[in-house]
Order: structure tokens, then C-alpha cells, then sequence
């Protein structure tokens, strides 16, 4: 059976988007790991630069690597840092916002500064200055995202936490017996889910953008691991001689990032049965 | 049951927002607070609750059937709020979560109390919400706060603080945010529930033509302190306080305003 929000995702153009280049996504990245129609990483120095043709969907590179199997594998990396580093910042902007926005006043609020100091700092340079300490790994792609970005969904959750404590249904909670913890759960966390919901594919959106990024500039993805970001950092050199190579990773990177934001606007209008139904009850 | 608060004194910084107020109501009794906005009505309402706002504080005491509530612990204060002091809040466009439907919200004390089952839950969903006079309990049940009206949803509220059969009810200005005839059939249904169930009530306003129609006796309270207090009708006859004249003079606006005398 599929539940309610999921059929009210599916009627919407960007859910149906969404949900579907997800699903591709995800389904690119299992299938990549057993098959993919060539070895991603094998060279063949008489088989450079060749156009799309039924031998090499895609084409091929400038060491001769089939460019559609590069692609494909390189599926895994985005599917893997988009999720792990939305789990990351998902804790760090719950855990973060919660404490900022109901903790005793003493931590609350150098808290609050601390996250907007924090927010500064762009994902980006985040990530470089781990890579520098760090050196450069797919965990610090991840360390990098889910913290600088769980900054940012401590800031936007944090405003919400505190405006939807102060409804009245938060204290008519109490009011009937519900504890402290129960009633953030119950009652404040699933009334910011739609913002944070949102947050959280802009999130894996900023994860797969940072991740191609970051493989582009030589930080991220070790070479073992085939990237888009990588991918356009070898091709960009030859950009003007082969146009057509650098659109497939160029494209994926613009869909992938396309569909999490899409997906998670559906998804926020699904959740909130204020956004559904208009119907009225008769008098 | 009887409400006792004795020398209730709230601090918020060094502002004494509350300032030594004291009042009893006997069990099965009904004692009005009445005062213009900022009195501290609100704040003693929740004193009484123990879900005073962060940075207040309450000295005095607050006893409940001889008990002390005020800084008594949590878990225990968590026990008494729902089963034994009901409560009904201002704001019915907050006072529900938009989220839920209004059945799991009526029976959200008696699944946080008691093992019901899942029809069971319903039907006494279902059963609270006639007795609130809800249209068409059956499916209103399952409806979202967003379909409903402003009075629907402040029945709904008063439905919630019914569900256990408290003892005691407070209520904050219930019918402040509704439009006259609203407000008039609420708190007739209102008045008949807290009767039916033998509970004790402090019925809060700021309105002394709504509280003429629900309780004798009244205190009223003007930054904090109790300036006034007596039988309703004396209050309104004679008021020996400014603010108390002001109040009365109000309610004479208002009720020969509404065309409904008190
Ligand atoms: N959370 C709070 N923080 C600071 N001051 C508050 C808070 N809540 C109430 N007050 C102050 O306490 C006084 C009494 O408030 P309240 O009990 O809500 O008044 P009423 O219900 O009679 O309108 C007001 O002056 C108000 O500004
Ligand atoms: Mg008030």
C-alpha cells in the first residue's frame, strides 16, 4: 500500500521529477556495483575521444575510459555522500536547534551566536580546511556537508522550534500531562518537519554539489573512487576540442542536485494537511 | 476539589508580576478572576499548572485537596495536570495541533493514561465530541483543526479538558477570541459540562459580563494584585476600585452592545 504523503508527492510535476531521478539515482548506484557495460577505469589508449556511438553511449575520454560506465559508477559516490551527509546534518541541526532554542538561557544563547558565526563560513571552504587537516577523503566530503550545513538547519529549525512552542497546542499538551520530552517529540518536532524536511534535500542537494566540487578542485573523492566532479576536472582541459564529454557529468550533477530540491518542495506540500485540504467541516 | 493558593507571589527578574495573591475555591465552588490585560491572570493560571514561562518564579503556595503543588516535582505535577485539573486556553486558532485529527487530540489524555485500544480510543473520541456538541461526532473525529471553526475548535479544547473527569478546571479566557454569539453558546454548553461533571472551575476573563453568567464570586486583579473581591453581582452593583469601575462600565458597553443582559 503506499502511504498518503507518498500519493500526494506523486501528484505533483516536481515530486514525480523528483522521486523518479532519485529513484534512478539510487538504482544507477546498486546496479553500478555489480555491472556496469564497460570497467569504468579502464584505459584504452586507441579508443580516445571517440563521440557517442552504440559501442560508447557517451562516448569515450581522453585516456579512452567509456564515459557512460564512468558515469554510472561514479553514481555510487554521489548516492553515498548525498545521504550520509544529510543524516549528519540532520543530527547536527536537530540536536543544535533544540539546545539553542529550549535549553537554559546560559547555553541558549551563546549558542545562537556560535551557529550564526558559524553559517559564515560557506560549505565549501568548511571542506577544504578539513581536507587541508584531514586530507582529502569522501568522510571529510561528509564531515564537511553535515556539519556546515547542519549549521544551517539549526539556524532556520531554531527560529521554528521556538515559534511553534509557543502555540497553544504545545502548552494545552503540558497542560494535560504531557512531559518536556514527549511533547517536543510528539507535538513541536513533526509541526517544523515541513521546513525541515525542505532543509534537508536542500542539504543533499548542497552534498552532491559540494562533493563534484570539491573532486574537481583535487580534494574529495580519492582517485580510487570515480567521481563527476573529477570527471569534469580531467575533461574541462579539452572542453573547447570535445564540447559533448563534459555535458553527461555536467548533467548529472544538474539533475541530481535539481531533483533533491523538487523532491523535497513536494514532499514538504504532502506533509502539511494544512497545504491538502481546504474542506470544512458543516456547521 | 479544593483549590487553595495562598500568598501566590511570581517574579519574572525583578519584576513582581503577581504580587500576593490568595483565593479558595471549595469543591464542586466557582471563583472568577477578572482584570485587564497584563493583570497577571495568565501567569497565575499556570503557576497553579506548575508550567510557569522560563524565568518565572513562584513562591507562596498553591494545595489542591490539601496538597501542595507549587514546586512540587515534576513527575508528579505531570500526574495531576489532565486527570485532576483540566484546562482550556485562550487562542483556538493555536489551541490544537494542526497535524493531528481532532479525535486522536480529544483522546490523546486517555491514551497518555490509560491501555485503550485502538476502537476503543475512537469511540470515546467519538463519545467526547458529542458531548462537546461537535456536528456529526462520528466524522468529526476525523477531521484537521483547519476544518473546523473557531467555537468548533474551542469545543474541542473544552472536549480535551473533560476527557478524564478532572476535578478541577481552569479556564483562560475560553471564549475571549470568539465572536459574540459564538461565545454565548459555548459558554452555555461550557457551563453545563463543569456542572454536569460536579468540578470545581476558576474561569478567567476580562469580561465581568461573561463571568456574571458563571460564577458568584469574584477576585479582580490589576498589576498583580488583588483589588476587589466578592460576589458578582455586589462587584458589578457597587465596584469600590477604579479598576473595578472601569471593568464594570466595560460590561455594560459590551453586554447593551450584544443586546444580552447578564
Ligand atoms: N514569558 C514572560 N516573560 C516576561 N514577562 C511576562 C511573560 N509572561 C507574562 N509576562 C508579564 O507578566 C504580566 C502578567 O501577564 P499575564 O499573566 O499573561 O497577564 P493577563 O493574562 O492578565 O493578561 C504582564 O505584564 C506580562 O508582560
Ligand atoms: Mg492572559
Amino acid at each position: 500500500m503506499i502511504p498518503g504523503w507518498a500519493r500526494e508527492v506523486l501528484r505533483r510535476p516536481a515530486g514525480v521529477f523528483g522521486a523518479v531521478v532519485i529513484a534512478l539515482l539510487v538504482a544507477a548506484a546498486i546496479v553500478s556495483v555489480f555491472w556496469t557495460p564497460r570497467d569504468p577505469f579502464a584505459a584504452d589508449p586507441f579508443q580516445r575521444w571517440l563521440g557517442p556511438s552504440a559501442a560508447h553511449p557517451f562516448g569515450t575520454d581522453g585516456v579512452g575510459r567509456d564515459i557512460l560506465s564512468y558515469v554510472l559508477a561514479a553514481t555510487r559516490t554521489t548516492v553515498l555522500v548525498a545521504a550520509l551527509s544529510s543524516v549528519v546534518a540532520a543530527l547536527v541541526g536537530l540536536v543544535l536547534a533544540a539546545i539553542a532554542a529550549l535549553g537554559p538561557r546560559w547555553v541558549r544563547e551563546p549558542l545562537a551566536v556560535l551557529i550564526d558565526v558559524l553559517i559564515a563560513f560557506p560549505v565549501l571552504l568548511i571542506a577544504i580546511m578539513l581536507s587541508a587537516v584531514l586530507g582529502s577523503s569522501l568522510g571529510t566530503v561528509i564531515a564537511a556537508v553535515g556539519i556546515g550545513f547542519g549549521v544551517n538547519i539549526a539556524r532556520v529549525s531554531r527560529g521554528e522550534i521556538r515559534r511553534v512552542a509557543r502555540a497553544g497546542y504545545v502548552l494545552a499538551a503540558r497542560a494535560s500531562g504531557l512531559g518536556p520530552v514527549r511533547t517536543l517529540l510528539d507535538h513541536v518536532l513533526p509541526n517544523i518537519a515541513p521546513v525541515f524536511i525542505v532543509q534537508l534535500s536542500l542539504s543533499a542537494g548542497v552534498a552532491v554539489l559540494s562533493e563534484a566540487g570539491l573532486s574537481f578542485l583535487g580534494y574529495g573523492a580519492p582517485p580510487s573512487r570515480p567521481s563527476w566532479g573529477r570527471l569534469l576536472s580531467d575533461l574541462q582541459d579539452y572542453v573547447t576540442v570535445h564540447p559533448l564529454t563534459v555535458v553527461w557529468p555536467g548533467l548529472a550533477i544538474t539533475l541530481s542536485v535539481l531533483a533533491f530540491n523538487l523532491f523535497g518542495d513536494a514532499l514538504r506540500e504532502a506533509t502539511d494537511p494544512r497545504l491538502r485540504s481546504r474542506r470544512r467541516i458543516a456547521r | 476539589m479544593t483549590l487553595e493558593v495562598r500568598g501566590l507571589t511570581i517574579r519574572i527578574g525583578d519584576r513582581t508580576v503577581v504580587d500576593d495573591v490568595s483565593f479558595t475555591v471549595p469543591d464542586g465552588g466557582r471563583f472568577g478572576l477578572i482584570g485587564g490585560s497584563g493583570s497577571g491572570k495568565s501567569l497565575t493560571v499556570l503557576a497553579i499548572l506548575g508550567l510557569l514561562p522560563d524565568g518565572a518564579d513562584a513562591t507562596g503556595s498553591v494545595l489542591l485537596d490539601g496538597v501542595e503543588l507549587l514546586g512540587a516535582p515534576e513527575r508528579r505535577l505531570a500526574r495531576v495536570r489532565g486527570s485532576r485539573i483540566g484546562t482550556v486556553f485562550q487562542d483556538p486558532q493555536t489551541a490544537l495541533n494542526p497535524l493531528r485529527t481532532i479525535g486522536r487530540q480529544l483522546a490523546e489524555p486517555l491514551r497518555l493514561r490509560g491501555r485503550l485500544t485502538r476502537t476503543a480510543t475512537r469511540a470515546e473520541a467519538v463519545r467526547l465530541a458529542g458531548l462537546v456538541r461537535l456536528p456529526d461526532p462520528g466524522r468529526v473525529v476525523d477531521a484537521y483543526p483547519h476544518q473546523l471553526s473557531g467555537g468548533q475548535r474551542q469545543r474541542v479544547a473544552i472536549g480535551i479538558a473533560l476527557a478524564l473527569s478532572p476535578g478541577l478546571l481552569l479556564a483562560d479566557e475560553p471564549t475571549t477570541a470568539l465572536d459574540v454569539t459564538t461565545q454565548a453558546e459555548v459558554l452555555g454548553l461550557f457551563d453545563r459540562l463543569v456542572a454536569d461533571a460536579g468540578a470545581s472551575l476558576v474561569f478567567v476573563t476580562h469580561d465581568l459580563a461573561v463571568l456574571a453568567g458563571i460564577t458568584r464570586e469574584v477576585l479582580v486583579l490589576s498589576e498583580g494584585r488583588a483589588v476587589e473581591r466578592g460576589p458578582v453581582a455586589q462587584v458589578l452593583a457597587a465596584p469600590q476600585h477604579p479598576v473595578t469601575a472601569a471593568l464594570v462600565a466595560a460590561a455594560r458597553a459590551t453586554s447593551f452592545g450584544a443586546g444580552e443582559g447578564s
